[in-house]
């Protein structure tokens, strides 16, 4: 670039603001498609077994209904497992739902009522009667311990549990100082505000499919392999997504039934899943995990050791990074890790934004609080005690790391100074006051899948970017808007994205934070080729202007290049192949979290007054969207903190919440102040870009911030979460 | 449909200024004639229990569920959802103020907290931030734009009065 980012780096508006709060944005459920058949979901009622009968009888006679789908009668898909594989599944055998008479979770889908309205096939789906042959089922993780294992098959493209370092058991037992404490955390659903749905245009030639996911080429090639469409043109769009949080990184059980009732049909069919049906389509897994950590007077870690056990369904090991930070984050040589699975007759559980780390973190950043108080040290110094500049659990530099600005700006703007460091020692009229701290970290990485982009000159001398990227509410369309107007020298006006199409250049799943460094650097790259193309072709039709490039690419110069040249030809597509980061640096993603927390006394009721969170997540794109995905990821880490608790009765093996009445999530009542912070860090490898990505740090260290809050207000240590009134309650009394 | 046609009633309700009719089933809610009789989709279904707030419309005025209500009890009614409020080139200042604090982020919920915002103004009970955060309460929004939603509307409460749409 001959000129400083301009574009990018500010606070650009949201490019997809306007329509969006017009109403306008279109997502899945809301496509106008001819003759449109209603399709609603009958799920099965216990946890495990097999389905004796299904008398439809009445469903079917009840006006309007269309037909009603089976394991019986439904069409034709394969029966092996592996062709149901996609991207972002993890071992094991992907549910199907109508494959079988089995039934593997409560809540699966055992038949689909199609009507020609969505109350004919929501009423007629209450009068499919069921009967089922029961097995005995376990769905309780503590049942299950002594049955946790080590999966033997890595998930594809999750780096291993590090391997240990030293002898962490000699070391622990010899330690002048020693905590060691179970955790615990519950099942949590994503709950996006928008319901999964599907919308399918069945066409001879072409099947159009409005879907809920996050990555519409997965579910493309996910529906051509198993429903064999390998005939028609299959396109997925999801041009706008109501938030997903990790639900839609895998094809949903929303589009399989949709099409597959489609195909039976050979009709245009709708499948919005309810709010209480959305609880059975995947959950963060809930954990048990045990922290032990020795340390001399002073607090200098001596020995970290922690074991994770988390829940995973019976036909898939479930997996994610629970433990991958828990070797690097603090300066310690003797480490020893331990990640292992139960199976439980659930749905498979799936990536819940920070999936992992957020689970992970809460107990070793709880464990660390401890810590400060077993040491008498100040949470904040000891942190700073153990600070590391390298990873050494690879033995290797990060690539860059502002951790350690996140602790003095964090801390800064907290007022953390003022802080008293005795539990039960601040007050505010009848609450006890709290604050707690904890630290968060995240991979920063680019897409081990590569992406693409194209852009072209449009006629009217604006320029259009492709990507089949979506954007889930993460500003994916602003920042990319951004990167190629910076790159063509324009204003933001005069370029046009689109996304979130099949149809689109190939782009990897939206997830992971990689999508700012993936398909940001592709449009980049895309952007300079066609800026290039652009500049040689203006040479040779004699265009010469001033000579700089900002004139030759400007609206007059275009279009004197558009009246002599094919514009057709004026476009570029570029593909990024993961950056050649090699295994010289680790990228990583860090932040500080602050907490305040007020909490009656008597009632044990908790709030959240302040979080401070400062982030270190390189170059920030936009810094208005950024921040919001900050503080999005932090109310979810409220949510985690003192509320989110799927919880299961195990007599039936059931999610004994069905709404938001039962599954409370943060609403605005809930939510005080937060603030954001991004310390400055300049990376020059970890992607072409020097973007880290931002939308899972957020999560990280919210809930054990607050947790150590509320010790620091009441003196009780609550290990489970979430700290709901009346665990606080019952710890007190 | 034809099945159905026998129990079917017929609704007047005036939406967004426009008159329109609809033969409907009497089972049928407001959100779901919107959406999927009348295709208007910018109110939102998040839960249809009245519960999360995606579908607020105004009735008469009035901030309301409409997943909540049939459509054949409102028969009559002025009805205003997001599609009334604004327009491309002059977005109502609530919507205005929404894009510039960045209240949103997915987008699913906001048609739903803008019609809420603009019956609470209406209501004129909130005053502070916080009676605002608590009459904001029955919108939900899981991408967490709360902090935003509020500054949007605080910002437009206490502009001073011009006149407003709806
Ligand atoms: S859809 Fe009406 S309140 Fe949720
Ligand atoms: S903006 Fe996504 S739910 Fe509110």
């Amino acid at each position: 670039m001959d000129r400083g980012p301009a574009i990018t780096g500010k606070s650009i508006p949201r490019i997809d603001g306007p329509l969006k709060v017009r109403g306008q944005a279109k997502y899945a459920a809301e496509y106008e498609v001819p003759d449109l058949l209603h399709a609603a979901i009958v799920s099965a009622s216990i946890a495990k077994g097999r389905v004796i009968s299904i008398d439809s009888a009445d469903a079917k006679s009840f006006p309007g209904v269309v037909a009603v789908l089976t394991h019986q009668n439904r069409p034709w898909f394969w029966p092996f497992s592996f062709l149901y594989k996609d991207p972002a599944g993890p071992p094991g055998q992907p549910f199907r739902p109508l494959y079988n008479d089995r039934v593997h979770f409560s809540g699966q889908p055992v038949a689909l009522v199609v009507g020609d309205t969505y109350e004919a096939a929501r009423d007629a789906a209450a009068l499919v009667r069921v009967s089922y042959h029961r097995e005995q089922h376990s769905t309780d993780l503590a049942a299950e311990v002594s049955r946790a294992y080590k999966s033997p098959r890595r998930r594809l493209g999750l780096a291993p549990t590090p391997q240990p370092t030293g002898d962490a058991d000699r070391a622990f037992s010899e330690a002048p100082v020693k905590v060691e404490a179970t955790y615990t955390t519950a099942a949590e659903n994503h709950h996006p505000m928008e319901l999964f749905a599907t919308t399918v245009e069945w066409g001879d030639k072409t099947v159009t499919v409005y879907d809920k996911t996050q990555s519409p080429k997965s579910v493309e090639i996910f529906l051509k392999v198993a429903f064999r469409l390998f005939r028609r043109k299959v396109r997925v769009v999801s041009s706008f997504v109501g938030g997903a949080f990790g639900l839609g990184l895998r094809p949903q059980q929303s589009v399989f039934l949709a099409v597959l009732a489609a195909k039976a049909l050979k009709r245009s069919i709708r499948l919005v899943i309810p709010r209480d049906q959305m609880f059975a389509l995947g959950y963060r897994a809930n954990s048990i995990q045990t922290v032990s950590l020795g340390a001399d007077k002073n607090g200098h870690l001596l020995a970290v050791r922690h074991r994770a056990i988390a829940a995973t369904s019976r036909n898939e090991d479930a997996q994610d990074p629970m433990l991958n930070f828990s070797a690097s984050l603090y300066r310690c040589h003797n480490v020893k890790l331990a990640y292992e699975l139960a199976k439980l007759d659930t749905v498979s559980p799936c990536d819940m934004r920070a999936p992992g780390a957020a689970t992970g973190m809460f107990a070793l950043e709880c464990a660390m609080d401890e810590l400060a108080y077993a040491t008498n040290v100040d949470p904040l110094v000891l942190r700073l005690a153990n600070y590391t500049e390298r990873d050494q659990s690879e033995n290797r530099p990060f690539s860059s790391k502002a951790l350690r600005e996140c602790y003095a700006q964090g801390a800064e703007r907290f007022g953390w100074a003022k802080r008293s460091h005795a539990p039960r020692s601040m007050r505010k009229g009848k609450e006890l006051v709290g604050w707690g701290m904890a630290t968060g970290v995240w991979e920063a990485a680019m897409s081990p899948v590569p992406a693409r982009a194209k852009v072209r000159l449009l006629a009217d001398g604006r320029f259009e970017v492709t990507s089949s990227i979506t954007d889930i509410g993460t500003g994916t369309y602003t920042i990319l808007t951004q990167i190629a107007a910076d790159a063509l020298e324009a204003s933001i006006e005069r370029v046009v994205v689109k996304l979130g199409d099949s149809a689109l250049p190939f782009n990897p799943i939206q997830g992971g934070s990689w999508t700012a460094a993936t398909s940001g650097s592709a449009v980049q790259a895309a952007c300079n080729k066609l800026k290039k193309k652009i500049l040689s072709r203006a040479k040779q039709a004699g265009i010469v202007g001033n000579g700089q490039s900002t004139e030759l690419l400007s609206p007059a110069a275009l279009a004197d290049l558009l009246r002599l040249s094919d514009h057709d030809n004026l476009s570029a597509t570029a593909t990024i192949i993961n950056f050649p980061f090699g295994k010289k640096y680790t990228g990583a993603t860090h932040s500080a979290v602050f907490a305040e927390v007020r909490i009656d006394e008597e009632l044990a009721v908790v709030r959240v007054t302040r979080l401070v969170c400062a982030v270190a997540a390189g170059r920030i794109l936009n810094p208005a969207t950024a921040r919001s995905q900050i503080i999005g990821a932090s109310v979810m880490g409220i949510g985690k903190a003192l509320y989110e608790d799927a919880a299961t009765d195990h007599n039936l093996g059931r999610c004994m919440a069905h709404s938001f009445a039962d599954y409370h999530i943060p609403s605005n009542a809930d939510v005080y102040e937060i603030e954001v912070l991004f310390a400055e860090e300049t990376d020059d490898k970890v992607s072409p870009i020097g973007v880290k990505g931002v939308g899972e740090i957020g999560s990280v260290a919210v809930a054990p911030a607050i947790a150590n809050a509320i010790f620091h207000a009441t003196g009780q240590r609550i290990r489970d979460l979430p700290i709901t009134i009346d665990r606080l309650a019952r710890s007190r009394d | 449909m034809e099945a159905r046609s026998n129990t079917a009633v017929g609704v007047t309700l005036t939406i967004n200024g426009v008159e329109r009719n609809a033969s409907i089933e009497p089972c049928v809610t407001l959100l779901d004639l919107l959406r999927e009789e009348f295709h208007l989709t910018g109110t939102k279904k998040g839960c249809d229990h009245g519960q999360c707030g995606a579908c607020t419309v105004l009735v008469n005025g009035t901030r309301i569920n409409s997943c909540l209500v049939l459509a054949v009890s409102r028969n009559g009614s002025e009805i205003t959802t997001i599609e009334g409020i604004g327009t491309p080139d002059e977005l109502h200042p609530l919507q205005e103020a929404f894009v510039r604090h960045d209240a949103l982020q997915c987008g699913y919920c906001t048609p739903g907290q803008i019609c809420s915002a603009i019956g609470l103004i209406s209501e004129g009970r909130a005053k502070t931030r916080d009676e605002i955060r608590e009459a904001m309460s029955g919108n939900l929004c899981r991408c967490g734009a709360y902090i935003g939603i509020v500054d949007a509307i605080e910002e437009v409460m206490a502009a001073p009065k011009r006149k407003t749409v709806p």
